[in-house]
């Protein structure tokens, strides 16, 4: 294959990355610019989607189809029960401390971990995709799963806009993200609204896991790498942006689909991390923009 | 007489907001000055960038003849301009000895090793010497979070004290005291300031028209007035702006 | 600080230096190990505490600086013959280079961002270990006992897979790195340390440059998880990229947090008792790392002072 066509395959595999990495990324940055607090844990969410896929489709074993849609619901509402439980147990317990939260996260990374380990077992297990079809370009054939990925995400994160500037909800969230106190003397019930951006932060991290288990198997230490990804993504697209969040995405995304193609997937992470140095160094206001620890 | 510290045209934006504007502020050495305005008049604004917590959009900051608008927070304080906050912070876990021993310490090292070989009889010296002065010295192995707040404001003047202050900003210092509590902090400053320039930010006028040498009214950002106590009380303008008759 | 409380620690810290000592002539062989491997990576907890414990800046990717000490060392005996302590001092520097120069940028950052950037960081740095596989060996490791041995036969010096070199050279560093921290800690800079952890701004107004005293807290904390990491190396003769993933990050904060952080004595207990707890578990499971998170939970939710930290509130508020 020649150079064109080679380019158009990584800016196409960086495209399908990009998407589920906003959808990935955006629970992160909902969580952090509304609660202040950073989840450790969030690659374990995806991580849970993939598994709670591949035992749907085991359940549904005559159509791929059926078990994804199953998937598609089971799993979020799934991993949002444990992030409620998790908001209800734990964070809540420790009044949000940023420090404290991050400790209990990481301890929730391990646990969680640890019981797909031991349930699931050590194995990468393959879940078939919900369509087989191949999108034929001149030089090369092309997984339409892949393209039904990303326009499954884009849509998903349509209705993450749309929840975000035109429900009650999104009001309550941007009122508490400007201001905790005067939200709350406004009436917004803020603990209430910090336990469901929670538990929609880890849904759209699970919905990612379940688009993705097709093209990546379910394996029970594969919530790192989206984890690392997004908290790049989060620093350099700004906190609770959606906009800068699925701009950033972009970037990360078609930056890692190219450099693995003509490079390697390692050389690209290597790459991201530094590109995040840079941004401090220009930004050092934080990565967030603002110092608050 | 030549000013301690003087101010030329000192901004500050915060975005749309001209929290300071352009103001001229001296005071002599020796002085107690009073600052006073209604909330938000940028008084605290101003002495944060006087301190060198922020650093102004516009202006010049001279303090005993040099110029010290480039200067970072650290070498103000060590230069000998201290501010004490508004809100009391010293550090809660730490015992009064060591919260003033924190201060102390900085004017008897020099650069970071030289805490190695710090003397630390003669440290104890000066801490007991500024708890001393504001009457702590029984207290100084308790905690400071375990103080009344009245305290706590005392220690913070300690801290600042044993700092050796040529200027001592003291952010509202009253705020939150019991009368009998009020009256020993005047009794304090008006015994530093025999040998410390003050310039002290108060809302509670008794407290001001008692202590000050000179008082400053300022009004959204800017100076209103300058002049004696008595003057300041009768002036019109003042009262329209400030005492709210 | 009154010259009896300094009397009182000093006594205190040499006395635990000394059983230490003492105890390797009554250790079972199984546990002479275990303890010898426990003070090599107690080391590593003494360098994160300085840092997180006293300066109050907590690092997610403390794994870099030991397998930057661990890799210096390693890879300068395997290819190039330096001898152990040759190594072990360029681990040293390895390790306290590399903070120092990665502080100058993540100090730039504050709280939370800070964790992130030492995070991102920390894995930065373990996948340039993959990267380079050729030259770091990094995804299978490699030992040095052939390079140790030989330079051993050749009469230069001991043998440090000799169980008794092996606890006392552990010793050694430990010590080292014990005192140099109580000192720390007990010192006029150690105040100023953990002044910056309860409320930076205030002390920048008390005449410090904060940056600074951060800085050093950083490089020194480099500087010491390098010795840790060089000192495996060449006591555990084996070097691997594991020591770099994120999990090795974590451990130090958790054997901080469960000794008490921001005490001399903490990082040591925690990493004795998890140790053992984690030795304990892996004979049941290969879930082991249940342990790890189960730890940190419940560390956070009902005893975020650590032991130490609470046996100085409850009993002892002159330890350091």
């Amino acid at each position: 294959m020649s150079f064109g066509p080679h380019l158009f395959l990584a800016v196409l595999e960086g495209t399908v990355t990009a998407f589920v990495l906003a959808l990935t990324a955006l629970g992160l940055s909902l969580v952090f610019g509304v609660m202040r607090i950073v989840n450790v844990a969030h690659g374990e969410f995806f991580m849970l989607g993939a598994v709670l896929a591949w035992y749907c489709s085991t359940l549904i074993s005559g159509s791929p189809l059926l078990g994804f849609a199953l998937a598609l619901v089971v799993a979020p509402l799934l991993v949002g029960a444990l992030a409620l439980l998790t908001d209800w147990s734990v964070l809540k317990r420790v009044d949000y401390n940023p420090e404290s939260t991050i400790v209990a996260t990481i301890g929730l990374l391990y646990i969680v971990q640890q019981l797909v380990l031991t349930v699931f077992g050590p194995e990468a297990r393959p879940v078939a995709a919900p369509v087989y079809f191949r999108v034929s370009f001149p030089w090369f054939g092309y997984s339409g799963y892949k393209l039904i990925v990303a326009g499954l995400s884009a849509s998903l994160l349509l209705a993450t806009w749309y929840a975000l500037s035109r429900t009650r909800l999104g009001l309550y969230m941007r009122a508490t993200q400007q201001d905790y106190e005067i939200a709350q003397a406004f009436g917004v019930p803020v603990r209430n609204v910090y336990a469901t951006v929670f538990a929609l932060g880890a849904m759209l991290a699970a919905v990612a896991g379940v688009l993705i288990v097709p093209v990546q198997q379910a394996h029970y230490l594969m919530g790192l790498d989206p984890l690392l990804l997004s908290f790049i993504v989060v620093i350099i697209g700004g906190l609770g942006s959606l906009k800068g969040t699925v701009v950033a995405a972009f970037v990360i995304g078609l930056s890692d689909g190219i450099v693995s193609v003509f490079f390697s997937p390692t050389l690209a992470k290597i790459l991201a991390t530094l590109l995040v140095a840079a941004v401090l160094v220009v930004r050092p206001g934080g990565l967030f923009g603002d110092n608050r620890a | 007489m030549t000013a301690l510290l003087a101010t030329d045209g000192l901004s500050k934006r915060f975005g749309g907001l001209l929290a300071v504007d352009g103001v001229c502020f001296e005071v002599p050495a020796g002085q107690i000055r009073a600052v006073i305005g209604p909330n938000g008049a940028g008084k605290t604004t101003l002495m944060g960038l006087i301190s060198g917590r922020l650093t102004p959009s516009a202006g010049h900051i001279l303090f005993n003849g040099r110029d010290v608008t480039r200067q970072r927070a650290w070498d103000r304080a060590r230069s000998g301009i201290v501010y004490t906050f508004q809100v009391t912070s010293v550090f809660p876990e730490l015992s009064c000895y060591e919260n003033v021993a924190l201060a102390a310490q900085r004017q008897l090292t020099r650069g970071m090793f030289g805490q190695l070989i710090l003397d630390e009889k003669r440290l104890g010296g000066r801490v007991r010497e500024a708890l001393r002065q504001v009457g702590l010295v029984d207290v100084e192995t308790q905690v400071a979070s375990a103080l009344p707040y009245g305290h706590q404001r005392l220690l913070e003047v300690a801290m600042s004290l044993a700092l050796e202050p040529r200027l001592l900003i003291l952010d509202e210092p009253t705020q939150g005291l019991a009368n009998a509590e009020i009256d020993t902090l005047c009794a304090h400053v008006r015994e530093i300031a025999a040998r410390i320039t003050v310039v002290i930010i108060e809302h509670n006028m008794p407290v001001v028209l008692d202590l000050a040498d000179w008082i400053t009214v300022m009004e959204r950002g800017a100076v209103l007035a300058e002049g004696p106590p008595a003057q300041i009380a009768g002036d019109p303008d003042v009262q329209r702006a400030y005492l709210g008759t | 600080m009154s010259a009896g409380r300094l009397r009182r620690i000093l006594v205190l810290h040499l006395a635990i230096v000394g059983a230490l000592f003492a105890v390797q002539f009554f250790l079972p062989d199984y546990h002479h190990t275990n303890v010898a491997r426990i003070l090599v990576l107690a080391t590593f907890a003494i360098g994160y505490n300085l840092l997180f414990g006293y300066t109050g800046l907590m690092s997610l990717g403390h794994a870099m600086f030991f397998a930057a000490g661990m890799y210096a060392c390693g890879l300068c005996i395997y290819y190039f013959n330096v001898g152990a302590p040759g190594g072990f001092a360029l681990g040293v520097v390895a390790g306290g280079t590399l903070a120092a120069v990665f502080g100058l940028v993540a100090l730039r950052t504050s709280g939370v961002s800070f964790l992130i950037v030492t995070m991102m960081f920390g894995q930065a740095c373990y996948l340039t270990l993959l990267y380079f596989n050729e030259i770091t060996l990094g995804d299978q490791g490699f030992t040095l006992s052939s390079n140790l041995d030989a330079l051993h036969r050749a009469g230069a010096g001991l043998a440090y897979s000799d169980p008794d070199v092996k606890y006392n050279a552990a010793w050694l560093v430990f010590t080292g790195a014990f005192l140099v921290s109580a000192l720390i800690a007990a010192s006029p800079i150690g105040r100023v340390l953990i002044a910056v952890r309860g409320n930076e701004e205030r002390t920048r107004l008390l005449g410090y440059n904060t940056f600074a005293y951060k800085w050093l807290a950083l490089c020194l904390s480099g500087a010491i998880a390098g010795a840790a990491g060089a000192a495996y190396a060449v006591l555990f003769s084996y070097v691997g990229a594991s020591f770099a993933s994120i999990l090795y990050s974590i451990y130090p904060l958790l054997w901080t947090l469960l000794g008490g952080a921001g005490t001399t004595l903490g990082p040591l207990l925690g990493t004795g008792i998890m140790f053992y707890l984690i030795d304990i578990t892996s004979g049941w499971t290969n879930a082991y790392l249940f342990v790890v998170g189960g730890s940190l939970l419940a560390l956070v939710l009902w005893f975020p002072q650590g032991v130490m930290g609470a046996v100085r509130a409850r009993w002892a508020r002159w330890l350091p």
